[in-house]
């Protein structure tokens, strides 16, 4: 077989095998909750009769590896089983609630993603210009900035000042896209603002990196054009971490919606995640968790691969 | 670092930037009650006081002083963070050092453990946790330490890694060394500038990460004053500010108080830390 | 034929380090005729690559040419417009780098990178220009010169890839040819098969060159004419043959003079003396794979072995086996008489007081953080349990004896010392130990020559003095000349001959002796024609046997 193949599958299997373990973990979190769960939710008035109740509705009377595959089972079909806070459906609560999310993440990334790239590569052929060291000083702000205070300063100037767009985001399942793309765009500036400078910069390194290469210096030294030597020796050679830097920033992305949705008061699954967290709803925290967990490590592992089949030497083995 | 005077003489601007911020931080926290003209958590005037004598920075909902608010948040929000990151660097550098050293099962296990809270994104790990603790400083202190300490295992790792790869640890180790001396004579003097870089950045990390949990309600509990709390708290009046006059400005200001205070912390330590980096770089040239 | 291709005057390059301009070259001139071959010699630090990379009109990151004037074929390149000098560089000047491996891009066929340069500055069709580079490989004798082009510069060898880099460069069949060091990355059999693939075809195109590279007998074979550096400037300049007798200034007579040093034969020793390290019939290597195979060595007491080898044949392996960093998979080893535990773990700190060893990169050898007392002193303290006062005297008696004055570098630390300096440090604390017996892992290769003989006497003298003995490991055969008493031949893993120096400097050898002794460069300018005729012969009258 081709070892890159071989790698591949490995990688692969080491991520599915990442996945099993974090859905544990997270399964686990209910079985840690101090005290008896149904005398936690109910309260110490509650009847022995409406205990039992409880713990039929949640299952609580079978072993735990046969709850863990029933909820795993379930939550591969998208059935996370019921909310204990209010006992409806958990994919019913969630289900719009995640697409919104997904939504914004995909909206900041089209903003982010052409402008990050683009912007790193230029301020890497253009190493030490002035536009490289706004670039440097802009990072400093993007690592160094809360991401509210970014998203208040935004809404003071694009909202309360400008009146431009609107400072809550609040869409539902009518908003039409043209619309929806109006209403979360402060949100999705917000993240785009916040990943953008590590984008830009994890860019600019690993083309600098690249440039540094003797094959690099070589090329120059046959007389090929400029742009030739960065568009045909540079490029191929740069896509796998340039794949790897957008990848392991959609992950972020991801986690950082979170504390946007929060701010913007987005109908997200970050906020849903947050208000289930102090409600200590442990279902809807779990289904939250597993769905962010999962996707971040999918898009790790989507990292991963795509740089490994990026590499010539192990595209072409000898 | 034999001769930190010396250094600091050629430090670039940005660096005494950094430090002059950093150093006005450490006065506010360790100098609270005597800077802070108001209680920390007393009501003290009337609600929403415009930004006049004697509430130079008005008050908040609770007529609470805005201004002593701010240098009460200092304490306690710098001193959580700087306790967590010391903790996780306890754990993650002790355990990334030893997994160095050993090597074997040892290093593979910590490894592994790592590598899966890791594929965890950190938040998520928290507010998992969190949900079966519930919030207290304690259980915030302890959650974030350890999450954190993976990324300074990493780090400690692979710095130690590289160091032992190098000949004079094998002169060390045929002369029949200790594993103990081989850590603190032979890797630790090699391996303390970027540690104390590290050390930096993950300390910006934890401090935006507690006030990112307190923004969400869910670290720093009121009535403690903390920068992240206290932009939960005034985040509404954003959307009343009117630029009209300076009164009605300063009313919408309130959430960038605190939120720009965090950030200007971090912009301080994060000037140092370049700088450190940056001496740790040009001296291996 | 006398018309001039290159000129350089008065040429001044700076680098930027510390913020702050520092000169490289400073005011060199050149000249160079059409087809006519330049060896530029000089020690690390010389400027050899800056200045010939100047005459690409190209300078590294970070430098600058600063004065002077180079004229090619009668163009200005020094106020040459970039366009200008891009249209020459690969079509009329090509550079041939050090590493092969490194200055082909990863991505592409090396066919692919042969026909860049030649479709792009519209010299050929791509056609033309692939059907040209099966021709080329040709010359430079490459195997399978059809298909060769069609792989990764990963899957080819790294002599091979050194011989493809020049047909590259020759791909526009310019006038001048840089060669940067082209064959110190190579295997001394490696660089005979590379160096006259090199020297056959530019001398076929009679295309002009300049060879840059430290070692005195490659470039006497190569050069028409010699240029000896120095720190940035030119010591001096003659035709090879007549620098090569009779050079004129002190610096490149003592150049030369350094292949001279001999070690005088040790003082005859008790017959009865049993040797000092003894291997039986021992096997190592890292997993299930032994890299050594049934190595039997006896080394006796006062004396120098010298294991020579290529890379790969497993002499630092043997190294790493004697120091018990290793355990044998099988076998025995005894030092001076007794079993030596195969782990260093299992060995009584007093036995491995005895055993020492120098590691090549003094550079790595030394911690960065640790001041000279403290390198020299450790083993003062661990091994001899002397503290203080006392310590201090013998780290300073020490100092003295590798010739380094005490008390200006007691305190130092390693960075604040020259190679050569470390690599003394390095000795004394291998001294310090009050050792009987000494690996020597390639302790001169990383040095400059000079400095590399100054390290050769100065253990000689100490062994004398001592009585010392030695494992010395090297693949320099000048090297072996100069301090062996034994010599031991390895290649891949088996020891393939041993014997006294003088008997196995003189035939017969056993074939890859031969081959490896054969192959070392000498200062004859006619030791590569003649070889390659033998050879030539050789090969011709096989299949006649």
């Amino acid at each position: 077989m081709n070892p890159i193949l071989t790698i591949i599958l490995k990688r692969l299997l080491i991520g599915l095998l990442t996945l099993w373990v974090v859905t544990i973990i997270i399964f686990a979190a209910i079985e840690l909750l101090p005290g008896d769960i149904a005398t936690e939710v109910l309260g110490q008035a509650a009847t022995e009769e409406s205990l039992a109740a409880f713990r039929e509705k949640f299952d609580l009377n079978h072993p735990v590896y046969e709850r863990y595959i029933s909820w795993l089972s379930g939550a591969v079909t998208g059935d996370f089983g019921i909310s204990l806070a209010n006992q409806r459906p958990i994919s019913e609560l969630i289900g719009h609630r995640t697409a919104n999310t997904f939504f914004l993440a995909g909206y900041a990334a089209a903003i982010a993603v052409p402008i990050a790239v683009v912007s790193g590569m230029l301020a890497a052929l253009y190493n030490g210009s002035v536009f490289d060291r706004m670039l440097s000083s802009s990072t400093l702000a993007a690592i160094s900035f809360p991401e509210f205070f970014v998203a208040y300063i935004l809404i003071l100037i694009f909202s309360v000042g400008l009146g431009w767009f609107p400072s809550l985001a609040d869409v539902d399942v009518d908003t039409s896209l043209g619309e929806r793309l109006y209403r979360t765009f402060l949100p999705a500036m917000t993240l785009t603002l916040i990943v953008l400078a590590y984008m830009m910069r994890m860019t600019r390194a690993a083309i600098l990196n690249l440039l540094a290469l003797p094959y690099i210096e070589m090329a120059h030294l046959k007389g090929i054009k400029r742009w030739r030597v960065i568009a045909v020796h540079a490029l191929p050679n740069a896509l796998a971490p340039i794949l790897n830097v957008i990848a392991l920033n959609l992950a972020y992305l991801i986690v950082g919606v979170v504390l946007v949705e929060v701010v913007f008061v987005y109908p997200g699954l970050g906020q849903i995640l947050v208000d289930s967290v102090s409600n200590r709803d442990v279902t809807v925290v779990q289904a939250a968790c597993l769905i962010f967990a999962a996707t971040y490590i999918l898009l790790n592992l989507l990292a991963d691969i795509l740089s490994i089949i990026a590499n010539p030497r192990l595209l072409h083995p000898r | 670092m034999h001769n930190l005077s010396h250094h600091l003489r050629d430090a670039p601007i940005s660096a005494w930037i950094g430090i002059i911020i950093v150093v006005f931080y450490a006065v506010l926290a360790i100098g609270a009650p005597l800077l802070a003209p108001f209680a920390e958590s007393a009501s003290v005037g009337k609600q929403y006081h415009p930004w006049t004598a004697p509430h130079y920075l008005g008050t908040d909902a609770l007529g609470r002083d805005v201004l002593s608010r701010l240098i009460y948040g200092a304490r306690n929000t710098v001193g959580i963070a700087l306790v967590t990151t010391a903790l996780a660097f306890l754990l993650g550098a002790t355990f990334g050092l030893l997994a160095a050293t050993i090597g074997g099962w040892f290093d593979a296990i910590i490894s592994r453990v790592v590598d899966v809270m890791m594929a965890i994104p950190p938040l998520i790990f928290a507010l998992l946790i969190l949900t079966i603790t519930g919030t207290s400083v304690i259980a915030l202190i302890l959650v974030i330490a350890v999450l954190d300490s993976t990324r300074v295992f990493r780090l400690s790792r692979a710095v130690a890694q590289g160091i032992l790869t190098m000949d004079y640890i094998e002169v060390a180790r045929m002369r029949g060394e200790g594993m103990f001396w081989l850590i603190r004579k032979e890797v630790l003097p090699n391996a303390a500038a970027p540690l104390i870089a590290e050390f930096g950045l993950r300390f910006c990390f934890v401090f935006l990460f507690i006030s990112a949990l307190s923004f969400l309600g869910l670290g720093i509990q009121p009535p403690t004053a903390d920068w992240g709390g206290m932009v939960r708290e005034s985040a509404k009046l954003i959307s009343f500010a009117n630029f009209a006059t300076f009164q009605t400005a300063t009313f919408g200001l309130a959430p960038l108080l605190p939120a720009g205070a965090i950030a200007l912390l971090t912009i301080g330590v994060n000037l140092i830390v370049d700088w450190v980096l940056h001496m740790s770089s040009g001296l291996k040239e | 034929m006398t018309d001039l291709l290159l000129e350089m005057k008065d040429i001044r390059i700076e680098g930027r380090s510390d913020r702050q301009w520092k000169p490289i070259i400073k005011g060199v001139d050149l000249t160079l005729n059409r087809g006519e071959i330049l060896g530029l010699i000089g020690e690390s630090g010389a400027g050899k690559s800056t200045l010939g990379l100047a005459a690409m009109g190209y300078t590294k990151g970070g430098c600058r040419i600063s004065g002077g004037s180079i004229r090619f074929d009668g163009q200005d390149l020094v106020g040459a417009s970039d366009e200008a000098l891009r249209r020459l560089r690969g079509a009329r000047v090509a550079y041939v780098a050090q590493s092969a491996a490194a200055a082909f891009n990863p991505a592409y066929k090396l066919i692919d990178q042969y026909c860049e340069a030649p479709v792009k500055h519209g010299v050929m069709s791509r056609d033309e220009a692939q059907s040209d580079a099966v021709e080329l490989y040709r010359k430079i004798r490459l195997p399978n010169p059809e298909g060769i082009g069609f792989r990764y510069p990963h899957q080819v060898s790294g002599g091979q890839l050194q011989r493809a880099m020049t047909a590259m460069a020759m791909a526009c069949r310019p006038d001048l040819i840089i060669f940067d060091e082209p064959t110190t990355a190579l295997d001394v059999t490696t660089q005979i098969e590379v160096l006259s693939a090199i020297r056959d075809i530019v001398r076929e195109y009679n295309t002009a060159a300049i060879y840059i590279t430290h070692d005195l007998a490659v470039v006497a074979q190569m050069a028409d004419k010699i240029k000896v550096l120095l720190r940035g400037e030119e010591v001096e300049e003659a035709p090879a043959r007549e620098m090569l007798s009779n050079p004129k200034q002190d610096y490149t007579k003592s150049l030369w003079a350094v292949r001279d040093f001999r070690r005088a034969p040790p003082a005859a020793r008790q017959a009865d003396e049993g040797p000092l390290l003894e291997i039986q019939n021992m096997s190592a290597g890292y997993g299930a794979v032994d890299i050594l195979k049934g190595i039997n060595l006896n080394i006796a007491r006062g004396s120098t072995v010298a294991i020579v080898g290529e890379s790969g044949s497993g002499k630092s392996t043997m190294a790493r086996v004697v120091m018990g960093l290793l355990p044998p998979s099988s076998g025995t080893l005894r030092y001076d008489g007794s079993p030596l535990p195969k782990s260093g773990k299992e060995r009584p700190r007093d036995l491995q007081r005895h055993i020492q060893m120098i590691h090549q990169m003094a550079d790595t050898a030394l911690n960065p953080k640790h001041r000279i007392k403290d390198v020299i002193g450790r083993p003062l303290e661990f091994f001899l349990g002397l503290k203080g006062r006392a310590k201090d005297a013998r780290i300073k008696e020490l100092l003295t004896l590798i010739e380094l004055d005490p008390d200006e570098f007691f305190y130092r630390i390693p960075s604040e010392l020259s190679g050569g300096q470390k690599q003394r440090v390095c000795i004394a604390r291998a001294l310090a130990a009050e050792p009987d017996f000494i690996i020597c892992d390639e302790v001169t290769s990383a040095l400059d020559q000079l400095v590399a003989e100054g390290i050769l006497r100065l253990l000689d003298r100490l062994q004398r003095e001592m009585d010392l003995t030695y494992m010395f490991i090297t693949h320099d055969i000048a090297t072996v000349r100069s301090i062996a008493d034994e010599v031991v031949v390895m290649q891949n893993g088996v020891i393939v001959e041993q014997g006294p120096k003088d008997a196995m400097f003189s035939p017969p050898h056993v074939p890859y002796t031969e081959l490896l002794l054969s192959s070392v460069p000498e200062m004859d300018p006619n030791w590569l024609t003649q070889l390659l005729k033998e050879r030539g012969d050789a090969a011709t009258q096989e299949p006649q046997q």
